[in-house]
């Protein structure tokens, strides 16, 4: 999707305003003639109300539960925000927005957080949302006996308190500037204080009126919703469409209304359909090869270097995303991270420069690269192709082809060198913390600096955002030169709507999730 | 007639005697499944005390031989236990999959059974004439083709283009039988095209059979027609074949249609138990795995009885 097609998808799906639309218009060269036309038909358009919405998503099992503690992928963290909200919520720049807190405020030092509660919020069950629903909510994913996979970004929290009917304080072990920002995640769905976390129950914008795992979900709009300009529709039926093939199908039929994770291959074809329009949302999830830094070869400096100048970036996302995607520069903070350190020069394909680090790290021989499509979609052909790219360095690369089953526990973090993914956090520290700091349980590169970890800690705690704009720049070079991990590129999250479903907010993480209180009908 | 019982007796105890050693198998089967099933129901935030309380609660630290014992008391009470991964009573989580697969399974059988029996006899009645080749064409072709490939063209065709039927076979309780016999017509189909010929190939070969018989000839000299004889003389002879080969298919129907129900996204047993195998909820697997066992010993058992009871000289054995 070119930058211009993105943007006007941007301002009919009320992602812009129109001035933000002509100024960007203007800066990609679009002539103001075809700008103030677009914009004229784009911007006319109201949210209408009413309609049966169907949607069609991957990721759903027949082992899913209702128990937000336990949601793993997308189907039912979709369906999840059908019935419940957080505190806070991200818009289409990754920033956060009140959701069911009005408003929040660090202590000076950044450890103690206040957030002030919403009033006159209903639970689907008639009862008003106080502060001991939101501290029984958050508390269902701490402590000893949680199996919630939320677990690990609430472990800084040593205090949780309800400080007054509408009012919790939160109180952390150390400073964190964007504590707010955890409270975004899709598991922490504000539930009635001691309810059964699997019943369903919140203040979403639907209630949900049955549930199969593995098959579908179907929900009634929710007549008392407290957010305006939300909930559109008057139900959303959400299927479980794991198979590709069988989610584009049902798109073109006219099954369901929008599908989720619509294959680069064949979006193009997809695109040429009647009736159908594809939405591409640059994200902040990439694509990567880990090398383990704590194993030979990979514990050398050169060697690394050598395979992040081996690889054609340009030509895997031209590739392998077919242009739905951009270069990454092997750290793995998208370039619209208010934290994105613009002025690191890019890694580009430099077989000389690969050759010469390869020599100098004195090891010889083949490398192997364990790769599965488990890894993400197209990662063998990805791997074929770096295989291509690294032999004009004189580098081998011997592709190892795994079994998809079991790749997450016998080959990631396990093998040397392989393929991973990443969905992209909202904040710079949550991906940093996530999968670079030294002891973080998912650094996948087992890259350990001591000086990094230190950095990225006073970084957390700083709110001074000049100086912490500093930080993470110092952050980001030190993995773009040292790092374990080749990031040849930032995905495009790729939706496939009937052409009269309007609304989607690009969010570039947790990208979609709340598409069913998002989309309307526009005839 | 005692003779008959006593068979019928015979078979029932040899059915049960296999379901008992295949439940041993599938027990073990699972017992050797790669991965600890602690350890997997933990995943990544798996620590040493978490795994050993997870052990402790699922029995795990029993002797093998006594879990066994356990479980399968279990089931002669009608219990199948707990999914672990989402704690669910799985005979709730089967009852309505099994419905489903029944469901497909039966109307599939309804079309395809007798389409097939009757294209047999079309073709053994005419043989070798160019109705018999083009029958054996058509049908022999939709076999060769692997069935999500037949699945995904009949979706081309009759849902994306034709938009005659929907491509989703999701089928739920609210809906009527005519809106689930709606939504269920293309994997239907599907699974006709990919029966229908080996059923047909067999009865055309045992009706062609019976007819060299000299009796076949002797009817043949008094001057009955063909039709009749092919009907009447040749085809209760040729019965019991054929009638394990319909059994053997709707064996198949109900326990090898996993692809099917992934392309047409039809809520089925194959479905639930590649999840389960996934996620390694082996109480899961394993009460599939039975059910799955049980259909084809009892459909194995059925074509056995059946062709017996069809055939004087088996119903008769000379003692």
């Amino acid at each position: 999707m070119s930058k211009y097609d993105y943007l006007a998808w941007l301002a009919k799906s009320g992602g812009v305003t129109r001035r933000e639309f002509m100024n960007r218009a203007a800066a990609l060269g679009v002539t103001t003639a075809l700008a103030t036309s677009f914009a004229g038909k784009a911007f006319a358009q109201e949210p209408q109300k009413g309609g049966d919405l169907k949607i069609g998503i991957d990721g759903g099992e027949s082992t899913n539960s209702l128990d937000p503690a336990t949601y793993l992928s997308t189907y039912i963290q979709t369906v999840g925000f059908q019935w419940g909200n957080c505190l806070v919520e991200l818009d289409e720049n990754a920033k956060i927005i009140p959701e069911l807190a009005e408003s929040w405020e660090p202590s000076d030092d950044a450890t103690q957080w206040v957030f002030k509660l919403r009033k006159g919020v209903q639970f689907h069950n008639g009862k008003e949302m106080t502060a001991a629903d939101v501290v029984y909510s958050i508390n269902h994913h701490r402590g000893e006996g949680t199996e919630s996979a939320a677990k690990t970004y609430l472990e800084a929290i040593t205090d949780l308190r309800a400080t007054d009917t509408h009012e919790v304080t939160v109180t952390l072990n150390s400073a964190n500037a964007d504590m707010p920002y955890i409270m975004a995640d899709y598991h922490l769905l504000i539930m009635p204080e001691g309810s059964d976390p699997a019943s369903g129950v919140g203040t979403g914008p639907f209630v949900i009126e049955s549930f199969e795992p593995g098959v579908r979900t179907f929900a009634t709009r929710n007549p008392n919703y407290w957010k305006d300009g939300r909930a559109h529709v008057d139900s959303v039926e959400s299927l479980v469409l794991n198979d590709l093939t069988a989610r584009t199908s049902a798109l073109q039929t006219g099954a369901v209304h929008i599908v989720n994770r619509v294959d680069p291959k064949t979006v193009d074809l997809l695109k040429r359909a009647p009736g159908v329009q594809i939405i591409a949302v640059p994200s902040a999830g990439h694509y990567l090869f880990p090398m383990r830094t704590d194993m030979a070869p990979f514990d050398n400096k050169d060697m690394r270097l050598a395979l992040k100048y081996a690889i054609d970036r340009k030509d895997i996302v031209d590739k392998i995303l077919r242009g739905y995607g951009e270069v990454g520069n092997d750290h793995p903070i998208p370039s619209f991270d208010p934290f994105y350190a613009a002025d690191i020069p890019q890694h580009n394909y430099d077989p000389d420069k690969a050759k010469h680090h390869f020599q100098k790290s004195g090891a010889s021989g083949p490398i192997t690269l364990h790769i599965s499509n488990a890894a993400f979609t197209g990662a063998v052909d990805a791997a074929a192709l770096y295989r291509e790219h690294a032999a004009k360095a004189g580098i081998t690369i011997n592709v190892e082809r795994t079994p998809e089953d079991g790749y997450w526990t016998e080959v990631w973090m396990n093998k040397a060198f392989c393929g991973s993914y990443w969905g992209g956090r909202p904040t710079a520290d949550l991906m940093l913390s996530v999968a670079y700091k030294s002891d973080a349980a998912w650094n996948d590169s087992y890259w350990k600096r001591e000086d990094f970890d230190k950095l990225l800690i006073a970084a957390r705690g700083e709110l001074d955002t000049a100086k912490r704009k500093q930080m993470y720049h110092d952050l980001q070079v030190m993995i773009w030169e040292d790092g374990g991990v080749v990031i040849p590129m930032f995905n495009n999250y790729i939706f496939a709507g009937r052409d009269n479903v309007a609304g989607l907010v690009p969010s570039p993480v947790l990208t979609g999730l709340r598409m069913s209180e998002q989309l309307y009908f526009t005839s | 007639m005692n003779a008959v019982l006593r068979l019928l007796a015979q078979r029932i105890a040899l059915g049960a005697g296999s379901l008992l050693a295949v439940s041993v198998l599938i027990f073990l089967g699972t017992e050797i499944l790669p991965g600890d099933v602690a350890q997997a129901i933990l995943g990544q935030a798996a620590t040493p005390e978490a795994v050993a309380a997870i052990r402790e609660t699922l029995d795990l630290n029993q002797p093998a031989y006594i879990r066994y014992f356990d479980w399968l008391g279990g089931i002669l009470q009608g219990d199948l236990g707990t999914s672990l991964a989402n704690r669910r009573p799985i005979g709730e989580m089967i009852g309505e999959r099994l419905q489903n697969t029944l469901f497909l399974a039966a109307v599939s059988a309804a079309i395809a059974v007798p389409l097939a029996v009757f294209l047999g006899l079309i073709a053994a009645r005419f043989r070798n004439s160019w109705l018999d080749k083009s029958i054996s064409i058509a049908t022999l072709s939709t076999i060769s083709m692997p069935e999500f490939f037949v699945g995904y063209v009949l979706i081309f065709i009759f849902a994306v283009t034709l938009r005659w039927a929907p491509s989703l076979a999701s089928v739920y309780d609210s809906m009527s039988l005519g809106e689930k016999l709606y939504a269920i017509a293309l994997p239907c189909a599907t699974l006709t095209l990919v029966v229908v010929a080996h059923m047909m190939r067999l009865t055309r070969a045992a009706i062609i059979n019976v007819m060299s018989s000299p009796y076949i000839e002797m009817a043949e000299l008094k001057g009955v027609t063909r039709s009749r004889i092919t009907l009447y003389h040749a085809f209760p002879n040729a019965l019991s074949p054929i009638i394990n080969v319909v059994v053997l298919n709707l064996a198949y129907l109900v326990v090898g249609v996993v692809l099917v129900e992934v392309v047409f996204v039809y809520p089925g047993m194959g479905q639930l138990m590649v999840d389960a195998v996934a996620k390694r909820d082996v109480p899961v697997v394993q009460a599939c795995g039975l059910i799955f066992a049980a259909a084809y010993i009892l459909l194995n058992m059925t074509a056995d009885i059946l062709s017996i009871l069809s055939n004087p000289k088996l119903r008769h054995p000379r003692s």
